[in-house]
């Protein structure tokens, strides 16, 4: 049977770790790459980078943690931010990562997924995308870091990206992220369950029983978290050793 | 040295990264000239099958895997490239290198396609160093069903069993990615070394 995936997910800008690190007990705890390695030694089953500012002159530092990062971990990782064209995913896969997330590129061209997809592979392609409650079993798409809202139901873009051949969906609750109270249950199994392409869960991982539940009720695919795991809160072989009393699979 | 057939699919930089992490030396290349003087071949790739072997043909690799592998090179297919080995691919119809008998088709029971994440394989024969039931990391939509059962050495449930690992003569495929599945995976790419090639 195939496993529930848990990624930590390390948010960057100019090459650092950023998002709530404060790994006392590794030091050069904002280098990307000696947390991956820590990660993939953890026993984590896949890694998401994600570049937060994603400026041009950012891009090269990224591709040189990409790099790096390919060289020393044994696990796949995806790798996103200010992703818009066929050549910016290509430049990434070339510089070693699996799998490459668009997000508000995508929803400013859909085109990008198809064209990444007939080049690259669906399973290179991750639709990443924000999104918040704007009413009753209602969601909808925020772009540019969350912070636009695109009037655009979660449910007919996911739809789309999936046709246009989209091979994963990372979605991030809006509503939830940040506030460690656990995942969004409502909306993930709403995306999960009318989609065919699995679903990464992410925002709101603050203890154990999360996890159950997002796997467990929100019929995720995946669970990613970022600080959880960055503060030391929780380690990915806990969380692994939790699921396991609950007999939800993962790997060992 | 081991040549890693670069026929433009797939990440060819994590297969040879990860030999590199071996101590292995390894080549990519699609030099007709190269994949014949080299001792064994590396024959990854992900995508689809037709784009596949459009590209093989149009970088003129077809023939040499066939005669190479048919003279007893040892080749290591990996995803893609295991299933290219076989006769033919459900995916867009598609003749392959018929390098083996069977056929290549899509899953069907499961209702999440491509199968994306870790599974376990259940060994018929067991690996060095690599225990039975270990997880390795898969990306499929098809998998191969061989015609000869027998050549069947790893088997994966997704919805319904299917072959994860087989030998035949010099030839090793995986459907899973050993360079992307964590120690196991590393393990069996030094097996094959090892084992088949030296």
């Amino acid at each position: 049977m195939l496993t529930k995936r848990i990624i930590p997910c390390l948010d960057m800008t100019e090459g650092k770790v950023v998002k709530g690190i404060r790994f006392e007990t590794f030091r050069d705890a904002g280098d990307p790459v000696k947390l991956a390695k820590v990660y993939d030694r953890q026993g984590a089953d896949e890694l998401v980078f994600l570049d937060i500012t994603a400026t041009v002159e950012n891009r090269d530092i990224l591709l040189e943690v990409v790099r790096k990062t390919a060289l020393e971990v044994t696990i796949p990782f995806s790798v996103g931010g200010g992703v818009r064209t066929v050549e910016d995913m290509r430049t990434i896969l070339r510089a070693g990562a699996d799998k490459v997330s668009v997000n508000t590129g995508a929803f400013r061209n859909p085109k990008l997924i198809s064209d990444c997809a007939n080049i690259f592979g669906s399973q290179c392609v991750v639709l990443s995308l924000d999104a918040r409650k704007t009413g009753p079993g209602e969601w909808h798409v925020f772009i540019n870091g969350g912070r636009t809202d695109t009037g655009t139901s979660v449910f007919d873009w996911t739809k789309k990206a999936a046709t246009l051949g989209a091979g994963e969906i990372l979605l991030t609750s809006i509503d939830s992220d940040g506030t460690k109270k656990g995942f969004d249950l409502e909306l993930t199994r709403f995306v999960s369950s009318n989609l065919s392409i699995p679903v990464i869960a992410s925002g709101g991982a603050g203890k154990l029983s999360d996890f159950a539940e997002v796997f467990e009720e929100g019929k995720a695919d995946a669970a990613l978290a970022a600080s959880l795991f960055h503060f030391g809160e929780l380690t990915v072989p806990d969380v692994k050793r939790y699921l396991k009393t609950k007999n939800i699979l993962t790997r060992d | 040295m081991i040549a890693i057939i670069d026929y433009g699919l797939g990440n060819l930089a994590s297969v040879s990264n990860a030999f590199t992490k071996l101590g292995i030396p390894t080549e990519i290349s699609s030099d007709p000239l190269v994949l014949t003087k080299t001792k064994a071949l590396i024959f990854p790739g992900v995508g689809a099958a037709g784009e596949g072997m459009k590209n093989l043909a149009k970088k003129g690799l077809t023939k040499v895997i066939q005669e190479e592998v048919k003279r007893g090179k040892p080749v290591l297919g990996i995803c893609l490239g295991m299933q290219l080995l076989f006769d033919k691919s459900e995916e867009g119809n598609v003749n392959c290198l018929g390098l083996l008998k069977g056929q290549v088709k899509k899953f069907r029971k499961e209702r999440k396609i491509p199968q994306i994440g870790w599974n376990q394989v259940t060994m018929k024969k067991l690996f060095f160093n690599i225990p039975d039931k270990s997880f390795f990391y898969f990306v499929n939509s098809y998998y191969c069903l061989p015609a000869e059962k027998s050549i069947i050495v790893g088997e994966t449930d997704y919805g319904e069993k299917f072959a994860s690992i087989i030998v035949q003569n010099n030839i090793i495929a995986t459907q899973f990615h050993p360079e992307k599945s964590g120690k196991v995976g590393f393990q069996l790419l030094k097996n094959w070394r090892n084992y088949y090639v030296d």
